[in-house]
């Protein structure tokens, strides 16, 4: 459980970093919190030629408000979401999910946009950032993207970021105050990866609801929303039955995840149950 | 005021506390290689050749070698078996012919760092054919070796008339159950540091533990060095369970390494080796039936079952299949029994013990097969088990047959007495009522219970000497060892104690080979029986010595005489003319000594009760345990809160075992659980506080102290209370059949429960 040698750079600018990465990103990697990545290599998975250190340069360390969204910098922690950062519906739903994430240690290096990055199936903020239809911000020398998720997530723990890419920044919709929010997880234990997990976001208006958006996480091999449980949601006054419903449109709609964990099976009733759950949740606050 | 009873702090915890704690990994000598260790990737197949040409030509290789390089070093024998025949399963120290689970060493890598090591071994390259392999336990027996059976034995012990009592009986319940493949885990992994001694020519053993002392001499019977040639050295250890401690193939190689390369060898076990090499324990199937009268009792007892051994057999030889049958009837009386043992090679990881063996398992099938006798009859399972329990009156009790050499009397016990006086101290009636009233609410929880009788204390002998230095320094010298669990602080108390001081001037010396010529070291939960006797008994000899000299000194009879803290005094005269302990020996010498040796024929038998309360969602099948209670009867407790400490680990490995724990193996024979991800131990937040209930009824006149064992209380019947548990928040007596209880088999049992019990 020692990794292979490799080389070590430790940019202070976004430019030096792109600078590096056009040299070696080819076989190298973007080290940030280490959290999935250094297992990786300890397990000799991840063989980089290169680490690009990208935990010097200051100006990827920050999260803000700006224009009706939640800016996030590459190096801005999981551990900061557990306090407050933003206002609106979103402020305080960012701490409600944070916690679900390993454990402390684990919180205070690794990065919001490293799990991006790494997009592990069980993310959380890659849940959030499917369910909310976030902007990903990439950049390298070639140029810049701004991607969206449904492009961003090509499958387990693959995405369309190219070795020379660096994603600086994502950004989240703040949401305004006539948005409820629930979120529901399952895991074995207290800390580990969610075997499925919910997060539901629902406006209304007029005890009506006019907008629902309801992502699954843990499930499958990526974050995805679940078009027909929102179709259903809309227009509806959000009663216990028809979350229920919606989870089983969900747990039908999914192609589940098998592992010695959960079976498909017990999966999809696991999502039944975290859709019904996160519902419920939105709609008591 | 005496020290036996007090809850003394641990003597042990300062360096632990502050860092300056030195564990296998912490020790570091100049000119040190690190090996690492080449693994098998299959689990079965012919082990056709190895190539090691390139590892060997890489600038960093010191040395690589295969099974050919050590063909001169015979398989690791056993410890403890006295059964005969077995040797052809012993594993070889390198993979020869065969390889028979991923994991199993095939080759040893020699080089000046640990990450070139790691390199080399990256470019050794065994040449496997793979074979179909075998991973139930209950399948039909195949051919493990030319003419060698994969049944490596049949163990069986039986009393009585069993065809009669099934004949006769008013019913007959039968059970089936699964207990899944799980072990000690041990927060530090193992590690092996051989080191030269230029000057005496002694090779030194770092990073043993538990038994230092027969590995010692197994070690130089397998190397062929006289026995005063090494040593081995226990330092901290992070943990034991049984599992670590034991010789190992990479013990062995690091040894051969220093007599062959001549430098210091540093072996660290990382996590994955843990989780595929060292010892798994429990994996088994029991077949159980049980004849009964209309009342309850239980007049036969028929148990038939498999147990995984794994690959090979290794230094615990068929104890745990041995433990099962013996400890399998517990409290109860049972006048017909039988059990019969297949101990199955499998390829897997090979087996050993682990805390409570044979307990765990016979705990969890005892009880739930009281539990099914009690639904069968439409009876309480309190009331059941009430019924079978031995009497008091009964005691001593033996039983008809032996284990682990020795025969099985019931040293002293009033069961139904712990048992009453448990319930009444956890309000059960309360509990009771308070589960009703949620289930009402339409929660699903429920409460169930596992009564046991423990072992402890293994013989056959512990040697203790207890000097006093001219400096006033008294140091214990002990041939126990110390896997964590507070050896320092109760044997300084029992020796303060004996000799009347206090406990700032002992030192406990424990698991150093060069200070003691024998020792029996940390199983079985002996050392504050085993040695805790021989300490009591040096520190009587010691008193009545210093005692003797201060008398000469004082021109005072030594009757008269006392020692109070670091002084002796005049008893009817306390403050008139006293002597300095130090004095005391600088006079008689230089210094004071005393020996003992303490012998057991036969264990003492602890017994205790676990209460689990679960709660189950309906629709995650989350399973938590929301209260634990343990109540126990350790005859005497030396530091209640040490015993305490004992039995919430244990509980806690208890809990893990029966939700959460489990090696589980593709149908190819690969190891899933390889990680702390995957393999799931319970953390804080999975374990409530573990509400402990001790009692000091029944202490056993089997040694001075009238103490019994406490280290594997906590574990032994968890198993069988969550499973109780769980059914009655089920409602459905009898649907646990199978540990863990992991969501996913929750979920599958759910499945099969009629809609309306939902
Ligand atoms: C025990 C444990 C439990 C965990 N539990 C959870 C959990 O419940 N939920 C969860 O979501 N995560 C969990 N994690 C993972 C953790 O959240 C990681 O921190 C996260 O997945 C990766 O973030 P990081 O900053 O550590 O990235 P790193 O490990 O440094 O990098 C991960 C990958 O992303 C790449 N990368 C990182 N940053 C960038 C960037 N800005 N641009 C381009 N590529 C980049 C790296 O090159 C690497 O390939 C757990 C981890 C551990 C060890």
């Amino acid at each position: 459980m020692k990794p292979v040698s490799f080389r070590y750079f430790a940019p202070r600018t976004v430019d030096q970093a792109l600078e590096l990465l056009a040299t070696h990103g080819g076989e190298g990697k973007i080290l940030a919190g280490g959290q999935s990545l250094v297992p990786a290599m300890n397990f000799r998975l991840a063989r980089p030629a290169s680490l690009i250190d990208i935990n010097r340069i200051d100006s990827l360390d920050y999260v803000r408000e700006d224009g009706g969204e939640l800016r996030i910098g590459a190096l801005a922690r999981h551990a900061r979401f557990e306090g407050p950062v933003a206002g609106g519906a979103l402020g305080a739903f960012l701490p409600r999910v944070a916690r679900h994430i390993g454990h402390l240690p684990i919180r205070t290096r690794g990065t919001f946009c490293g799990s991006i990055a790494h997009a592990d199936p069980a993310s959380e903020w890659c849940l959030l950032a499917a369910t909310l239809d976030a902007g990903f911000l990439v950049v390298s020398r070639r140029g810049r993207r701004n991607v969206r998720p449904n492009e961003y997530f090509v499958g387990a723990l693959t995405t369309i970021l190219e070795p020379d890419e660096l994603l600086t920044e994502i950004r989240l919709p703040l949401l305004g105050e006539d948005w409820r929010t629930g979120f529901a997880e399952f895991s074995r234990r207290a800390g580990d990866f969610a075997l499925a997990m919910c997060a539901a976001f629902l406006r209304f208006e007029d005890d009506r609801i006019v907008e629902a958006r309801i992502g699954l996480g843990g499930a499958t091999d990526r974050p995805s929303r679940i078009a027909a449980a929102e179709a259903l949601l809309t227009g509806s006054e959000g009663a216990p039955d028809i979350f229920r419903e919606a989870g089983n449109i969900a747990a039908e709609t999914i192609d589940p995840l098998e592992d010695i964990h959960a079976s498909a099976e017990y999966r999809r009733d696991l999502v039944r149950a975290m859709v019904a759950r996160a519902l419920d949740q939105a709609s008591a606050r | 005021m005496s020290l036996i009873g007090r809850s003394v702090k641990r003597l042990e915890d300062r360096p632990l506390l502050t860092g300056s704690g030195r564990f296998a990994a912490d020790i570091t000598v100049p000119g040190m290689l690190y090996m690492r260790i080449v693994r098998s990737p299959v689990a079965f197949g012919r082990l056709a050749g190895l190539r090691i040409a390139e590892a060997l030509a890489h600038p960093g290789a010191v040395a690589v070698w295969t099974a050919e390089d050590v063909a001169d070093i015979p398989p690791i024998g056993f410890r403890m078996t006295l059964v005969p025949g077995l040797e052809p399963y012993r594993q070889p120290i390198l993979a020869d012919g065969h390889v028979r689970f991923v994991g199993e060493p095939v080759a040893a890598v020699f080089a000046a760092d640990p990450y070139t090591a790691e390199d080399i071994a990256d470019l050794v390259a065994p040449e496997i054919e793979p074979l179909a392999p075998c991973l139930h336990p209950a399948a039909p027996p195949r051919e493990y070796a030319p003419g060698r059976s994969t049944e490596a034995t049949v163990i069986a012990k039986a009393y009585g008339d069993l065809d009669a009592a099934f004949a006769g009986a008013h019913a007959v319940v039968v059970l089936e159950l699964t207990i899944g493949r799980h072990s000690g885990v041990p927060l530090e992994t193992r590690g092996a540091i051989a080191v030269p001694e230029a000057d005496s020519g002694i090779l030194r053993l770092y990073g043993a533990a538990k038994v230092p002392h027969y590995n010692r001499q197994a070690l130089a019977a397998m190397l062929g060095l006289p026995l005063d040639r090494i040593h081995l050295h226990e330092g901290h250890v992070g943990g034991g369970f049984g599992i670590r401690g034991e010789l190992y193939p990479e013990d062995v190689l690091t040894c051969a390494a220093v007599m062959r390369l001549g430098r210091p060898v540093k072996w660290i076990e990382d996590r994955y080796e843990h989780l595929v090499a060292a010892n798994q324990s429990r994996g088994s199937v029991h077949r159980v039936r049980a004849a009964v009268d209309e009342h309850g009792l239980i007049v036969g007892l028929d148990d038939e079952f498999w147990f995984d051994q794994g690959a090979y057999l290794r230094t615990h030889g068929v104890v745990v299949a041995d433990l099962t049958c013996a400890m399998l009837p517990g409290p109860y009386v049972i006048p017909a029994y039988r059990s019969v043992g297949h101990v199955r090679l499998t390829n897997k990881t090979p087996c050993g013990t682990y805390r409570a063996p044979g307990r765990f398992e016979a705990s969890f099938v005892r009880e739930r097969l009281v539990d099914a006798i009690a639904d069968r009859l439409g009876l309480d399972p309190i009331v059941v088990r009430r019924r079978n329990f031995i009497a008091k009156t009964a005691m001593p009790f033996r039983r008809e047959f032996s284990a682990l050499g020795t025969e099985i009397v019931y040293d002293t016990g009033d069961y139904a007495g712990l048992l009453g006086k448990f319930l009444n101290r956890v309000g059960w009636e309360t509990l009771r009522a308070d589960v009703a009233r949620r289930r009402q609410a339409g929660e699903m929880i429920g409460l169930g219970l596992g009564f046991f009788v423990e072992k402890s204390g293994l013989g056959p002998f512990d040697d203790v000497r207890i000097t006093l230095g001219g400096d006033g320094a008294i140091e214990v010298i002990t041939g126990a060892a110390s896997v964590g669990q507070g050896v320092e602080t109760v044997m300084a108390q029992i020796c303060a104690d004996g000799l009347g001081t206090g406990l700032d001037h002992i030192r406990v010396i424990h698991g150093q080979t060069d200070r003691i010529a024998r020792g029996m070291g940390a199983f079985a939960s002996r050392v504050t029986v085993m040695t805790g006797a021989a300490v009591t008994i040096a520190a009587a000899k010691l008193r009545d010595r210093l005692l003797a000299e201060a008398g000469r000194l004082l021109q005072t009879a030594p009757d008269r005489l006392a020692v109070i803290g670091d002084r002796v005094v005049v008893c009817d005269a306390p403050s008139g003319p006293s002597l300095d302990l130090a004095a005391i020996a600088r006079s008689a010498g230089g210094e004071l000594t005393a020996d003992a040796t303490f012998t057991a024929e036969h264990m003492t038998y602890p017994y205790g009760v676990h209460l689990a309360q679960v709660r189950i969602e309906r629709d995650s099948c989350a399973i938590t345990v929301e209260r634990f209670f343990v109540g126990y009867d350790v005859g005497r407790a030396v530091n209640p809160m040490l015993v305490e400490g004992q039995i919430a680990g244990g509980a806690a490995q208890g809990i893990g075992a029966s939700l959460l724990e489990e090696f589980v193996h593709d149908a190819s024979g690969q190891p899933q659980s390889v990680t702390l991800a995957d393999y799931l131990m319970p953390t804080i937040s999975e374990i409530p506080t573990i509400e402990v209930a001790l009692f000091e009824d029944a202490p056993t006149p089997l040694n001075p102290l009238g103490v019994k064992g406490a280290g594997e209380a906590g574990i032994a019947a968890a198993g069988a209370a969550i499973a109780a548990a769980v059914d009655d928040a089920l409602g459905r007596p009898g649907a646990v059949r199978q540990l863990p209880i992991t969501p996913n088999r929750l979920h599958a049992l759910l499945a099969e429960l009629p809609a309306e019990q939902h």
